[in-house]
């Protein structure tokens, strides 16, 4: 990671420049003029997003926060090739996206955690049948599971576990993919706002130990300002970016910085963004 | 312990909630349980009667297979396409409401007076439950699990293998629970309306000669298969759910 961003202290809070400005080398996933219409039979059609550009840095971490129903996940699903754009391009690593690229790791916002399996199980099952020998399978899943401190809970089952508990066993069995690009779509939604902040800390010690980029979908304001490099912020449906923040906290960081005074402004000025397109949304319904 | 203590004491009070009917309703000729299980002794030495074992025996379990396996695998075809799930939903309710004796001249007539219509009987019967349950189930997947397979990389065959049908297996087992004792009740009403086989028969038999210590032998005899049979698929769908 750049120095630049390595000190606590330089309070600049600038609003980036536009997205060209990224060396080419630089794009780890991209998507140009992506809009994405759903028409769904015998009911009128939806424009759910876009037109939206968006460019994620290799190894960067960044946040999209927006009014719900604003096509947040529709963005995720686009990126994870699990929906086709209606328009535009998408991109992962140089190629179009056409089904879920390899390398590509999806947390979702449900639980997705196989009730059949154990925690070991559930962890392994993206590893069964693919190349890699079964003493580096269980190296993988072991650290994993060590890594998301689930390792008392290994052989029990997700219904023993909490909704914490079970949303970790989801980050590990996408954690043992090795994914090079990790999208959460609201990953710790249910949870209460402590669980909220130690996820969030885990979070990061998982983004600094992968080095993958990450792409987390919030509806929580202060997580975004205190986990993210970049914060995009988008307008009510259809979701557009209005805004892209650049928080300029150190790699090195965790969820102490909540009582650094740029914290509390960043918040603030994420509030200040999406007040207004807060406020279409409740009146458009 | 609790699990064989509960059972025990509702048999100890049918058997004597049975003796007092006997005592009070006396002369209506209601054997005791002593004389019913006497008389199954009876049965027990008797070469016709495992002769018409063998016969219930025989429709039951091809019954039990045909129903199984087709009801299955209709309801899993009827689950992956929801268009066809939305129609057939309503019919096979329906269907499955009706009282089926009703259309047994009608199975009579296409099968004819042997063992077939016996069986078509007892599928009649153990296979619609089975398509409700398993086609719900695959209704009701959650989307996220087939999302997360993909993200996984796994072709839709493996998705089909490694998480739906595990998703599915509990319901498709109470299903099944539900399918074998209602099968058994198909092939034992067609012997006791048109046959000279089977356990059904025998008992139809046995009430027209006034025989009520041996009707009320098979009917306990079948009772308890049936409950063993029932034990047995809970079990297995018990050790299934975490
Ligand atoms: N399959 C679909 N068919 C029709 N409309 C859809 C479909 N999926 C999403 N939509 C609509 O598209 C819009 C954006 O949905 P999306 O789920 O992307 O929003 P979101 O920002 O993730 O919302 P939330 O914050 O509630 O999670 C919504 O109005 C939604 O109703
Ligand atoms: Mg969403």
């Amino acid at each position: 990671m750049s120095l630049v961003r390595s000190s606590l202290a330089e309070p600049s809070l600038t609003v980036s420049e536009p997205i060209t400005m990224v060396p080419e080398d630089d794009h780890h996933a991209r998507l140009v003029d992506v809009t994405r219409v759903f028409t769904p039979r015998g009911r009128p059609s939806v424009h759910a997003l876009g037109p939206v550009d968006l460019d994620l840095r290799r190894g960067e971490f960044f946040s999209v926060v927006g009014p719900s129903g604003c096509g947040k996940s529709t963005l995720l699903d686009v990126l994870a090739g699990l929906s086709a754009p209606t328009e535009g391009r998408a991109e992962f690593e140089g190629q179009p996206i056409k089904g879920v690229p390899p390398g590509v790791g999806v947390v979702f916002q449900e639980d997705a955690s196989f009730p059949w399996l154990t925690v070991r199980d559930n962890v392994a099952f993206g590893l069964k049948r693919t190349e890699v020998d079964a003493a580096e399978v269980k190296r993988r899943v072991d650290y994993a599971i060590g890594f998301m401190g689930l390792k008392s809970f290994a052989d029990a089952y997700p219904a023993q576990l909490s909704g914490g508990m079970r949303q970790r066993v989801c980050i590990a069995r996408t954690l043992v993919m090795q994914p090079r690009l990790i999208l959460l779509d609201e990953p710790f939604g249910a949870l209460d706002q402590q669980t909220r902040l130690l996820m969030g800390d885990e979070l990061l010690r998982l983004w600094r130990e992968t080095g993958a980029t990450v792409l987390l979908i919030t509806h929580a304001l202060d997580e975004a300002a205190m986990l993210s490099d970049r914060v995009g912020v988008m307008s009510a449906r259809p979701g557009l970016f209005i805004d892209i923040l650049d928080t300029g906290w150190p790699d090195e960081r965790d969820s102490r910085i909540v009582s650094h005074p740029r914290f509390g402004e960043l918040t603030a000025r994420l509030w200040d963004r999406l007040r207004e397109e807060s406020l279409k949304h409740l009146n458009n319904d | 312990m609790r699990s064989t203590i509960g059972p025990a004491l509702v048999l100890l009070g049918l058997v004597v909630a049975w003796e007092i009917l006997h005592l009070v309703v006396a002369n209506s000729g209601l054997p005791s349980p002593f004389e019913t299980l006497a008389q199954l002794g009876v049965l027990f030495q008797d070469a016709d009667f495992w002769k018409e074992t063998a016969q219930t025996a025989q429709a039951f379990a091809i019954a039990v297979v045909i129903s199984t396996i087709a009801g299955i695998t209709l309801g899993i075809l009827l689950g992956m396409n929801r268009t066809a799930g939305a129609v057939s939903e309503p019919i096979l309710v329906n269907l499955y409401a009706l009282p089926k004796v009703t259309l047994y001249p009608v199975v009579l007539l296409l099968f004819g007076l042997g063992i077939s219509a016996r069986i078509a009987f007892g599928v009649m019967h153990g296979m619609i439950p089975l398509t409700l349950f398993t086609m719900n189930a695959i209704l009701q997947l959650k989307p996220v699990y087939r999302r997360s397979a993909a993200v996984m990389g796994l072709s839709s065959f493996d998705t089909s293998i490694r998480v739906v049908l595990p998703a599915i297996l509990p319901e498709v087992i109470t299903g099944t629970r539900l399918g074998f004792s209602l099968c058994l009740l198909g092939v034992l009403i067609g012997e006791m309306f048109a046959s000279r086989n089977g356990l059904g028969y025998l008992v139809t038999h046995a009430m027209e000669r006034g025989d009520m210590p041996t009707v009320l032998a098979v009917a306990v005899l079948l009772a308890v298969f049936a409950l063993l049979a029932n034990a047995a698929l809970l079990a297995l769908d018990r050790s299934r759910r975490h």
